[in-house]
């Protein structure tokens, strides 16, 4: 089917042409919808100035680090708590209690805790990425076959290569779905962090445009941000690609040459 | 090197929350270095859990396995195992899968592909070494398993029912071919089945194990001579034979 690669782009135009349709024809006030050349001139001048790029390291920089960290303590966790149920028991509470507390709602406090500078947004985007993984890993580790544990213990193989070999490749697909929600997710925590208090960043980008009515940048702030969270989403599908190549080797049932 | 074993009076318990349940009792029985033994018996008679004490996997209860007169104490090189499933991993090629043993023992890489290429030719995958498990058939499937058990050189193998899930044409198909590579590669095998005929058509000695808890009851030398035909079946002997195989499970 060639004309399915046609379709998103299509769709695409589509909303660009409707969108200029109701604002050449003034059914929305410039301050609720301003014209896609408008919108393209900020983005432009904010581009030209340097603010764009400046703002897009700032959130960039703590989405990384925010995922990096949250994924890292999420990573480490789930293993143990798959491995010992003990330990499960004792904290499970605890986690799903931490999880029930939203984010948003203590986004302030983390900014009192740590500051306006990027480290409490690095750690609200931490947070908000941190359970959907964590529960991923949770279910990837248990989800091993025992009868491969099995054949892992007949070849008398080290708890390292078990993890290795075995658990690792084994819980990798739901790992990797795990991780396509907290790349996406991670964008939100950033902004969140950077509304309740930031100098720097696109979600200060909107704040501050916001107030001086200046609607043409927020929506370039928007864009970026939508961009952004694609970008990742899109270079966690290229990984999945990459490494799950293996489960796609398989014929597709009733799928006839193309 | 083929490997002599002996199982030596053992027994095994499996302790649930809701009561001991008797698995194995008193079992002895020896497997000369490079004969074939089958074991059968009724479903939950044990099989499985004297294989797994075979293959160091399980602690017996009581009785202790020898091989080569020293206890089993733990998984060996010196034993290869196929499980009822073939057990492969979906990441991995064929081929890695076969030498997948031989990387957990940091063997080189030329050394491991050379390994493989021959025991792919043994169990007649040629072509097949870099497809992935889910392109195979069941059979297909089952002899990869046989030949990662293999690559080590193992003296002993174990198989724990490896045709259970395969259909009777490709079942006898690949009996006919473990004899083949029993006979290529010298082990010593014991082989847990649930059909008295494959048993009998494949085995040096049958062993029957009666139900729960499993307790032999009849070790029978099967005399019939090799190589054997696949219409061996027909013959009077093999007759005699399986009827008194099916008494012993019955009784
Ligand atoms: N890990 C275990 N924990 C508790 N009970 C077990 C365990 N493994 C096996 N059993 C019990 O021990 C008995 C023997 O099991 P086993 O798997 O050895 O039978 P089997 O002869 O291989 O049966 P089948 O032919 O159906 O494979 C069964 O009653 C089973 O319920
Ligand atoms: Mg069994």
């Amino acid at each position: 089917m060639p004309w399915r690669w046609l379709v998103s782009p299509l769709v695409a135009l589509a909303l660009l042409g409707l969108w200029y349709g109701v604002t050449a024809a003034d059914l929305l006030p410039a301050f609720m919808l301003p014209a896609p050349g408008d919108v393209f001139e900020a983005f432009y001048e904010a581009l030209e100035a340097g603010s764009l790029p400046y703002h897009i390291g700032v959130t960039l920089q703590e989405v990384l680090l925010g995922l990096a960290s949250g994924l890292g303590v999420a990573l480490s966790l789930g293993y143990l708590l798959a491995k010992f149920p003990l330990f499960e028991r004792i904290l499970a509470p605890y986690i799903v209690g931490l999880q029930a507390v939203p984010i948003v709602a203590i986004a302030p406090l983390l900014i009192i805790w740590f500051g306006s500078g990027t480290q409490s947004k690095i750690i609200t985007c931490a947070l908000i990425v941190f359970f959907p993984m964590l529960i991923n890993t949770v279910v990837g580790m248990r989800q091993v076959e025992p009868d491969l544990r099995d054949l892992m213990r007949a070849l008398n193989a080290t708890r390292w290569q078990t993890f290795r070999y075995l658990e690792v490749p084994a819980a990798l697909p739901v790992l990797l779905g795990g991780l396509k929600v907290s790349a996406t997710l991670s964008v939100i925590g950033a902004v969140v962090g950077e509304f309740v208090g930031a100098n720097a960043g696109l979600g200060f980008m909107i704040n501050s445009a916001r107030s001086v009515f200046d609607t043409p940048t927020v929506y370039v702030a928007v864009f970026t941000l939508t961009l952004m969270a694609l970008a990742l989403y899109g270079l966690v599908g290229s990984l999945e690609r990459r490494l799950l190549a293996w489960q796609r080797r398989r014929e597709q049932p009733g799928s006839f040459a193309s | 090197m083929p490997g002599m074993l002996y199982a030596d009076r053992i027994g095994h318990t499996f302790y649930m929350p809701d009561g001991a349940l008797p698995a194995l009792h008193n079992v002895t029985f020896a497997v000369a270095p490079c004969s074939l033994v089958c074991v059968v018996g009724a479903s939950g008679c044990g099989k499985s859990t004297l294989l797994r004490i075979l293959a160091g996997l399980l602690k017996p209860s009581a009785g202790r396995a020898l091989l080569d007169g020293s206890p089993i104490e733990g998984p060996s090189p010196r034993v290869g195992m196929v499980f009822q499933k073939a057990n492969l991993m979906p990441w991995r090629t064929v081929e890695r899968n076969l030498t997948l043993p031989l990387e957990l023992n940091g063997v080189p890489r030329a050394e491991r592909e050379a390994r493989a290429a021959a025991l792919i030719e043994l169990v007649g995958l040629e072509g097949f070494a870099g497809a992935y498990p889910a392109e195979l058939s069941g059979g297909m499937a089952q002899r990869v398993a046989i030949a990662r058990a293999l690559i080590y050189r193992p003296g002993v193998l174990l198989l724990d029912e490896p045709f259970g899930a395969l259909d009777a044409l490709t079942r006898e198909r690949l009996g006919s071919e473990l004899l083949r590579i029993w006979q290529a590669s010298g082990n010593t095998v014991v082989m847990v089945t649930h059909s008295i005929q494959e048993a009998i058509f494949l085995a040096d000695r049958v062993i029957v194990l009666s139900g729960r808890p499993g307790e032999i009851v009849l070790n029978l030398e099967v005399p019939l001579p090799r190589p054997r035909a696949l219409d061996v079946v027909h013959s009077a002997g093999f007759g005699a034979l399986s009827a008194r195989v099916r008494a012993a499970i019955g009784a």
